[in-house]
């Protein structure tokens, strides 16, 4: 098959981060990947990632704003045309570092918001910042820069999705990400505590549909039903080494954030090949992509082009085989296994937060 | 709806990029990006400087020499598609 042209690349500057949020997408081993690109190297990847037809950069983490070169890094992706997105949790928190951002050529920032609570904020990420990322709300949008709000949405804040939309309205966001957590890595491991159940997700879905409905135009809001609950497989990252590349703070090329999970991929390094060589030539990025590794029933299944399969991190995780139907489609013969989650999600929450594993790598390398 | 006398421009958040494996034109957001065709290119170029409406369409009909009702009608529902997803600032 023709190789597919990449039009994001996801920087994952460092894995560093003040936060210890349960759900964290990065990887379990976080301390494997301490040895971070330098500033150089970072150059090199973005611009190779323009030579491959990449329009947006997310710089993300971890926590991004930890990098001393961070203007550095918006500059040189700028420079590459690229439309640069900052992905933050606004953590350390500094007005006078976002105008310098700007000035460097930032385009749009994504502030993630834990809860509104208090506690539920210090449950899921071990603090809580609000009034501090308030803040940084405040000087984004007086510097003009386009803001969405992020929201990671579990058992433990979806009762609040409506402070959330409130939220949103009150610092100017322009989106709203109510997104459903992803049960893998850090999230898997925490599921039990984290799964809503089923009504909880429809009575959130038919709030941010109203609000989305409500402020067409002003705020565009998100609210995708989880996997778990959709019966079909979400389209992963669009479909493995399609639209995205992702790079790790260490270096290492991957389709998703979450690939170094599956066990017998090699993924290569920035270090040692280009980025081109890496996507077009990879064993581990051709591995999944197009349809041929497919296996019944997604092989002569209708929807395969929407959903490409769904996600191979969460074959692996769940059936411990990258290569079997995501079990989170009901026609997967293994969805037992996602069905089994979703029931025990239906019993009545304990009068405490359960104890969750919190994602822990701070900010001290 | 938007009507002929409104002065429309792109909103911050969106921007017009050059593509420079295919020449075409793309609008970026967050995100997101919008692969235009040359009369969608030609319009969000128009944009830019907080045209009317009715002026954009006489640019176009001047420079195409096309029905004037016909890319009216074609701008407008491509400038609603745009404010739907935010991206335009209509005044």
């Amino acid at each position: 098959m023709k190789t597919p042209r990449p039009y994001t690349l996801v920087a994952e500057l460092t894995y560093r981060c003040p936060m210890a949020c349960g759900y964290c997408s990065n990887p379990l081993d976080l301390a494997r990947h301490a040895a971070e690109l330098e500033t150089a190297d970072w150059i090199r990847v973005f611009a190779e990632a323009a030579g491959l037809g990449v329009l947006q950069a997310n710089l993300t983490g971890g926590e991004p704003l930890v990098r001393g070169d961070l203007g550095e890094l918006v500059a040189a992706a700028h420079a590459q045309q690229l439309y640069v997105n900052l992905i933050t949790s606004g953590i350390p928190a500094d007005g006078g570092r976002l105008a310098e951002l700007v000035a460097a050529g930032l385009d749009s920032i994504q502030l993630s918001v834990q809860d509104v609570d208090p506690h539920g904020a210090a449950w899921i990420a071990g603090r809580d910042d609000l009034e501090a990322k308030l803040e940084v709300a405040e000087v984004a949008r007086a510097l003009g820069l386009p803001l969405t709000l992020n929201v990671v949405i579990h058992r433990g804040n979806i009762a609040r999705v409506a402070d959330f939309v409130a939220l949103a309205e009150k610092i100017g966001a322009e989106r709203l990400e109510l997104a459903n957590t992803q049960y893998l890595g850090w999230a898997l491991a925490n599921r039990d505590a984290l799964l809503p159940a089923r009504a909880e997700i429809e009575r959130a879905r038919t709030i941010a549909a109203t609000a989305a409905e409500r402020l067409r135009g002003r705020i565009e809001i998100l609210f995708v039903r989880p996997d778990y609950y959709a019966d079909r497989p979400r389209a992963c990252m669009d479909g493995w080494a399609r639209r995205y590349i992702v790079v790790t703070p260490d270096g290492i090329v991957l389709p998703c954030h979450q690939a170094t999970s599956i066990a017998g991929l090699a993924f290569e390094n920035v270090r040692g090949r280009a980025l081109q060589e890496i996507w077009n030539e990879s064993p581990a990025m051709k591995r999944f992509r197009g349809e041929d590794w497919m296996p019944a029933p997604c092989r002569t299944c209708d929807e395969r082009d929407a959903d490409f399969g769904g996600c191979r991190c969460q074959a692996f995780a769940l059936v411990g085989d990258a290569g079997a139907t995501d079990p989170a489609c009901a026609l997967s013969p293994r969805h037992e296994l996602v069905r089994d989650a979703r029931l025990r999600a239906e019993q009545p929450a304990p009068a405490a937060p359960p104890a969750i594993r919190l994602r822990r790598m701070r900010t001290t390398a | 709806m938007i009507g002929a006398a409104a002065r429309v421009r792109l909103a911050q958040k969106a921007r017009l990029q050059h593509d420079r494996l295919t020449g075409k034109q793309f609008l970026l957001y967050p995100e997101r990006g919008l692969e235009l065709s040359e009369s969608a290119a030609r319009i969000v170029a128009l944009c830019g400087e907080e045209r009317t409406i009715t002026a954009i369409v006489d640019e176009l009909a001047a420079a195409s020499g096309e029905p004037r009702e016909r890319i009216e009608t074609e701008v407008i529902s491509f400038l609603e598609a745009l404010d739907d997803r935010g991206l335009l600032v209509v005044t």
